[in-house]
């Protein structure tokens, strides 16, 4: 325990990471205590588009909705956005690249050709269209963005795999008698779950700032739901004469982002026995 | 020869790699045998197939490039070189096992000792997780680690290369093997520690009655646990005997410059230090290997027909068996 709180204090990165992340999954699990206003219903036009107030404190948007409710509503729409897409992309990632790098011959040719395919076409545009075959909403955007983006784990993965597989511990598992699928989920993933931790983290915030791209598109989360990129795209022309109405999602979204990154990269370097030791 | 060999028996072994060179003929035609409770050692440079053939009897060869082209390999009479792969799993680690080279990079980081040396009686005994940690401490005990309760705690980069090297003894022998090899078990030593790896694994091969192959380079480690030596060169075993005829009465002209080359303590002429005797020239390449004796380029003795001929093994005496023009018959 004492060594654990050594180490950490030692990564101040991971904790800063660790701790906004944990404020955001706070505040998108206990949204209905924190919120001072409901989302949706209080809706007062008589109060629309304030600046900033010790009764609105980020303000409110053009319909008078308290925007900070709406962020910490909004908080749940970008979770699992990140989140489970960010899952859904991992899992596929590392089936295909852990199969790919460890049975190789045709099965390696035809993921990696797959991947390129994937790779060439940026995720936004790729997510765009599934939106437009799927049509909005949540679960579709869940989709779009959850069998898109797992080209970058696919390729880390099988290239992980086909240094691990070579070192010594794994041919000495081989040795000893291990049949292949063991070795692969025994030997070889754990030792590669670091990097594959940190393009998740990544992943996930990069599937934040695609929902909320796809939102302010108006292909994502529908109004009234609350939802970063969607408060984004209806600020727009307010940009101006109201300019919190755009700014305090933006921010949400940047330390969102910020701190899964912060946490990815933190958590390598602390999961890592081998870094850990070096200091 | 016409031993029946009680344990392992290798008939012309034939391992190639292909390359985009070519093909590099890595084993080329080895025969030995191993009896039970005996401890046969391969000998040999770098580049002279004695790893390959090690890891050519575990089937352990990358494919591809390589591939075992030709030869039998009997466990007991048993075919196991054309037996699938999940059935060769099971005599892995369990009737034959291996360590190698690299204590330091042999053991998963991941994973503390005793959990790495439980999953061998997970793997091949069935045995319950708990149990399986009991026996993975006794295991600790057997190779000598001080306080194995406390040690089977610890991950791998807590222990000293020789403590690892225990350790990958350990999970070897655990499920008790007719046959260890042992790919240069301590070159990556120290040299006291050397001498007390090669006392374990001797001290151990009584315990369990266990065959062990020694693959090495390092003449002194052969002495110091073999009873019969195999000297490999470019692929092929040029000498064979027991390992007090071959240190003492080296026939063939290799093995005779293998023996020179080793560095003495306190060997001095009147000029000073001796210099080391060196064999001049390098292993040929494997690609393009001389017609005749592959040793003929490097050898001080080396007459017309060992160009171009190929040179049969011949047995001199009882136990003792050259490759070489100087003794055939013709």
């Amino acid at each position: 325990m004492k060594d654990t709180i050594r180490k950490l204090k030692k990564r101040p990165s991971l904790v800063v990471g660790f701790c906004i992340t944990l404020m955001v999954i706070l505040m998108a699990l206990f949204a209905p205590v924190l919120a001072p206003y409901h989302p949706i219903d209080d809706a007062d036009l008589m109060v629309s588009e304030e600046a900033p107030s010790r009764a609105f404190w980020f303000g409110t948007d053009s319909q008078g909705r308290d925007i900070l409710s709406r962020i910490i509503f909004g908080a749940r729409i970008s979770l699992i956005v990140g989140l489970v897409s960010q899952l859904l992309n991992s899992i596929i990632g590392i089936v295909l690249g852990l199969t790919a790098g460890f049975l190789g011959k045709w099965w390696d040719d035809l993921v990696m050709g797959l991947t390129n395919i994937m790779m060439s076409i940026p995720s936004l545009v790729f997510a765009l269209a599934i939106m437009a075959l799927l049509g909005p909403g949540l679960i579709n955007v869940l989709l779009a963005l959850g069998f898109t983006n797992w080209s970058y784990t696919c390729r880390i993965t099988r290239s992980q795999v086909l240094s691990t597989r070579e070192l010594n511990y794994v041919k000495a598992a081989e040795a000893l008698g291990y049949g292949k699928i063991r070795i692969m989920f025994t030997q070889v993933l754990p030792n590669i779950m670091g990097p594959i931790l940190v393009i998740a983290t990544l992943g996930a915030a990069g599937a934040i700032l695609i929902e909320a791209a796809l939102s302010f598109l108006g292909l994502g989360t529908q109004p009234p739901t609350p939802s970063w990129g969607g408060m984004l795209a209806t600020a727009r022309e307010q940009l101006f004469s109201a300019p919190w109405i755009s700014i305090f999602p933006g921010i949400a979204i940047f330390i969102t982002v910020l701190g899964l990154n912060l946490f990815g990269d933190g958590l390598r370097d602390f999961l890592d026995p081998r870094t850990s030791r070096r200091q | 020869m016409s031993n029946n060999w009680d344990l392992l028996e290798v008939q012309e072994l034939k391992t190639y790699f292909y390359t985009f060179d070519g093909i590099a003929r890595a084993v080329e035609g080895v025969s030995f045998g191993l009896n039970k409770g005996e401890t046969l050692g391969i000998v040999g440079e770098s580049g002279s197939g004695k790893s390959v053939t090690a890891l050519s009897v575990m089937r352990l060869i990358p494919e591809p490039p390589g591939r075992i082209v030709h030869g039998r390999i009997l466990l007991n009479g048993n075919d196991i070189l054309h037996i699938p792969m999940n059935e060769m799993r099971d005599i892995m680690g369990n009737r034959i096992s291996m360590i190698f080279q690299e204590p330091m990079t042999s053991l998963n980081p991941l994973f503390t000792v005793g959990d790495q040396i439980s999953g061998m009686f997970i793997r091949h005994m069935n045995l319950s997780k708990k149990e399986s940690w009991n026996r993975s401490v006794e295991m600790l005990e057997k190779v000598q680690i001080p306080s194995p309760e406390k040690r089977a705690h610890d991950y791998p980069h807590q222990l000293s290369g020789g403590m690892r090297q225990r350790v990958m003894i350990a999970m070897a022998l655990s499920c008790d093997p007719e046959m260890l090899i042992a790919d240069e078990p301590t070159t990556a030593l120290d040299v006291t520690i050397q001498a007390q790896v090669l006392d374990l694994m001797l001290q151990l091969k009584e315990d369990f009655g266990a065959s062990i192959l020694m693959i090495t380079h390092d003449l002194a480690v052969i002495a110091e646990i073999a009873q019969r030596v195999i000297v490999m060169y470019a692929g092929r075993v040029v000498e064979e005997g027991d390992v007090f005829t071959i240190f003492e009465n080296p026939m063939h002209p290799y093995t005779r410059a293998l023996l020179k080359s080793i560095p003495k303590l306190g060997n001095r002429s009147k000029s000073g230090r001796e210099p080391l005797h060196v064999i001049k020239g390098i292993v040929p390449s494997l690609y393009n290997l001389p017609a005749g004796c592959s040793f003929y380029p490097r050898c001080p003795e080396a007459m017309d027909i060992c160009k171009t001929d190929p040179i049969e093994i011949v047995e001199l005496e009882e136990n003792h068996r050259v490759r070489c023009s100087l003794y055939s018959p013709n």
